[in-house]
């Protein structure tokens, strides 16, 4: 059938839209938001593939999937194909399928975009990957004969997990350290359920443990183990992908108030802990119940928070940024997601001053407008102060989101290591090595806070260069 | 007896299918960590030898575990009080105070913990400062005997100063009179050694001699004062904090306190600082934020536990 039509006609066909929970009841849960792509609807979508000769979408895509090959067996329905031809590429789809800003990667590459709207290609990913576990479950990839080598990966997060998955198909033994006491690190503790339920993470994980990926858990890697002592009891190399570090506050008097959180606390309570089920779980949360929620910060960690207020019950839940909605850095997905469930946007205002009662709990915000200047470093118009605009918003709980610094146990436990200003591992951008021989790092970590499959990217990346170093390729000499 | 038998049994509470649940996990049954004994201390305060081999080889005074009972359980950070590495153990003193602390408290020798996580935190800075008294508040004296034993071994003269709000809350003076030169206890109702509190004691001790060390663990006001009575003498003074942690690998900055008009992170930049720069009252009451909860989630468990205690003895009978 996908022969049978001209490229007009395909141009033709609208893109299909992701079948979703209502605005009006997902605000109340923490179910999926979106639903999944049928089979029609992404035979539909498929169609719409042009099959360019040289495809730019895949040129946009951090790990290099096949994606006109994978849509055309889409089209044919041959959705197992399909979930064949993506693996060959990336081994975790179900996850980037939901997560990926794929606006903003291939799909802003897609052909059939610039007259009109791109390809799909993030529902067809999920569709594909989905399709596959559920009807004959995930299906294996072949390894490569043993090769006697053994890798340790520290970190269960996005880059670690590809970075395992690849060597472990390279034929080379896996043992994957977690410091908490469940796996996938920012998939589970940060990610909402709502957007990547935690079944999801759990099959593609238990698919890489199928592979004879070894993981532990409640390992601290600087504690439990120091990464000299991997690389002395037997490991022949060390990926570090520890991801996120101690959150940035802002600074302004008040941010010690009870009420006051970081987002990695609050979204690891609500999500890894599961304090939305409290007191069924042990753990609990701000009770947002009726209150007033401000989430200060732009980004999809941003985002998850509001939303995820709103679904612990807040009557107003608002994200206060600094600039205007075009600088926000969150998926467009997420943004229109968030102001369909009532979420309130206050753009080009910054907090100055949190206030509390007298026993100590949050009260107030004072925001002071901005206005936007020249572009800065980062490309986006550089918010700046108006004098003298100072007002107050009754809050009860304040959620910051505006990023990581660097985790400080592998720099304390491993000085011997390059490192920068702002405690981020030095590694070398193709081969994702460290100074240290033996020694490669990945995914926050190195860049500070990124996107999972920027993450994804330097596992795969790692897992290429520690391939070659164990197969006799001194990639230290050069240096 | 029976009644006192079930108590103690960890299925004798409503988590009796989660203890099930632990034992036949597969996935996660090689790494849980089986309790080798279990002994009350005091009312509410209880001794646990736990199997951790890793976290026994590796642990200094000073640092912490992170546990989590169950499934369902929350993360909660507690001090290693000892440990015995050919044994493979350590050993943590609990007070059941929250649902948590009490649910874990009903465990026994046998019973098996799922998570514990460790060492964390900077281990305690030791050195020879001279004369150091190492003072515990009830269950903080738990937290004080590691660090007064690296004291000894470093050479200080060692003294302890044990408080108790009455006599059965003393604890572990045996094991403190093992290894410090001197050992006084105090109780605030004066049913056991002087009648006062910790800082009594201490003045007395600074009043009477040098002093160049003080350690003081407990409750949040006990070292807010001791802070205060070496801060006129200028005396080095440590205290071990105890915030609200999550993840405790500095993930999460739940555990944020002000240093020195600073912020600063207990799990990773701790547990340990200055006493005289430490904001108690803040600390205090962010370790308040979750009262609420917390005490619903007790009534919910004591009235559980109640009601699968009667249900078990009414199956016996």
């Amino acid at each position: 059938m996908s022969g049978k039509i001209s490229n007009k006609e395909r141009m033709k066909i609208p893109r299909q839209l992701m079948p979703e929970q209502d605005s009006s009841i997902r605000r109340t849960n923490f179910n999926e938001v979106n639903l999944g792509f049928t089979e029609e609807l992404a035979k539909m979508e498929a169609m719409r593939c042009i099959q360019c000769p040289k495809p730019s979408c895949v040129e946009g895509c951090p790990v290099g999937v096949k994606i006109g090959d994978f849509i055309a067996l889409v089209a044919d329905g041959n959705y197992l194909g399909a979930a064949a031809k993506l693996k060959e590429d990336n081994l975790l789809p179900a996850i980037c399928g939901r997560v990926c800003p794929q606006e903003e990667q291939c799909e802003v590459k897609c052909v059939t975009g610039k007259k009109g709207e791109p390809v799909a290609i993030g529902r067809l990913e999920r569709f594909v990957a989905d399709y596959e576990r559920e009807t004959v479950g995930i299906r294996q990839p072949e390894l490569k004969p043993k090769t006697g080598k053994k890798v340790a990966i520290v970190g269960s997060g996005p880059a670690g997990l590809s970075c395992a998955g690849d060597l472990i198909q390279m034929g080379h033994d896996v043992t994957v350290f977690e410091a908490l006491h469940d796996l996938g690190g920012v998939l589970i503790y940060g990610i909402p359920e709502f957007r990547l339920p935690k079944s999801i993470v759990k099959a593609e994980i238990d698919s890489l443990k199928a592979l004879g990926v070894e993981f532990k858990t409640n390992s601290v890697i600087g504690f439990t183990d120091t990464v000299d002592e991997l690389l002395a009891n037997g490991y022949d190399s060390v990926f570090i992908a520890v991801g996120a570090g101690l959150p940035y506050f802002l600074n302004i008097p008040g941010e010690n108030l009870n009420g006051v959180y970081s987002s990695n606390e609050f979204l690891t309570r609500v999500n890894l802990m599961k304090a939305y089920r409290f007191p069924e779980y042990d753990t609990p949360v701000f009770n947002c119940k009726d209150k007033n929620v401000a989430v200060f910060g732009g980004g999809n960690t941003a985002m998850d928070a509001v939303r995820t207020s709103k679904r612990l019950g807040a009557k107003n839940s608002y994200i206060i940024y600094r600039r205007s909605d075009v600088e926000m850095p969150a998926r467009e997905e997420e943004i229109h997601h968030a102001k369909e469930e009532g979420i309130e946007f206050i753009f080009l205002s910054n907090p100055v001053k949190f206030t509390g009662d007298k026993d100590g709990w949050l009260r107030s915000v004072t925001l002071q407008r901005m206005e936007l200047g020249e572009p800065d470093a980062s490309g986006r118009r550089r918010p700046i102060p108006v004098s003298g605009s100072e007002y107050d918003i009754p809050i009860d709980m304040a959620v910051i989101a505006i990023g990581n610094g660097s985790n400080p146990i592998i720099q304390k436990t491993t000085p011997d290591m390059n490192y920068n200003k702002w405690g981020n591992i030095v590694a070398d951008e193709t081969t994702m090595r460290t100074s240290k021989v033996g020694v490669f790092a990945g995914g926050d970590i190195v860049t500070g806070g990124a996107t999972v499959i920027l993450a994804m990217g330097a596992g795969r990346k790692a897992a290429s260069a520690i391939n070659r170093y164990l197969l006799g390729e001194d990639l230290w000499l050069q240096s | 007896m029976l009644k006192n038998k079930y108590l103690e049994s960890s299925w004798g509470t409503s988590k009796w299918h989660y203890s099930w649940y632990r034992v036949f996990d597969i996935n996660n049954g090689f790494n849980m960590h089986k309790i080798i004994s279990a002994e009350f201390l005091a009312p509410n305060i209880k001794r646990f030898e736990i199997s951790a081999p890793k976290i026994a080889e590796k642990r200094k005074a000073g640092q912490f575990v992170i546990i989590r009972i169950n499934e369902v359980g929350e993360r909660i950070p507690l001090t290693i009080a000892d440990s015995d590495s050919s044994r493979g153990t350590i050993t943590i003193i609990v007070q059941g105070i929250g649902k948590t602390t009490k649910e874990l408290n009903s465990l026994v020798a046998g019973d098996y913990i799922s998570d514990v996580v460790g060492p964390l935190g900077k281990p305690s800075h030791i050195e020879n400062f001279g004369t150091a008294i190492s003072i515990g508040g009830g269950v903080g004296t738990a937290i004080a005997y590691p660090t007064a034993v690296a004291l000894k071994e470093a050479g200080n003269h060692t003294i302890s100063i044990i408080g108790g709000r009455t006599k059965e809350f003393v604890i572990l003076e045996k094991e403190m009179k093992e290894i410090c030169d001197e050992v006084f206890i105090t109780t605030d109702d004066g049913s056991y050694g002087k009648h006062g509190f910790v800082t009594d004691k201490l003045k007395e001790l600074i009043k009477q001699r040098k002093i160049d060390f003080v350690l003081a663990i407990g409750p949040i006001p006990m070292m807010k004062a001791v802070a205060e009575v070496t801060r006129e003498k200028n005396i080095p003074t440590v205290v071990s904090l105890n915030p609200v942690m999550v993840d405790g690998t500095g993930m999460c900055g739940g555990c944020r306190a002000t240093v020195d008009g600073k912020t600063i992170f207990v799990c990773v930049d701790g547990p340990e600082f200055d006493a005289h720069k430490v904001d108690f009252e803040t600390l205090g009451r962010r370790n308040g934020t979750y009262l609420m909860q917390e005490s619903d989630a007790l009534k919910n468990y004591e009235c559980e536990s109640e009601k699968a205690l009667s249900q078990k003895l009414t199956a016996t009978n």
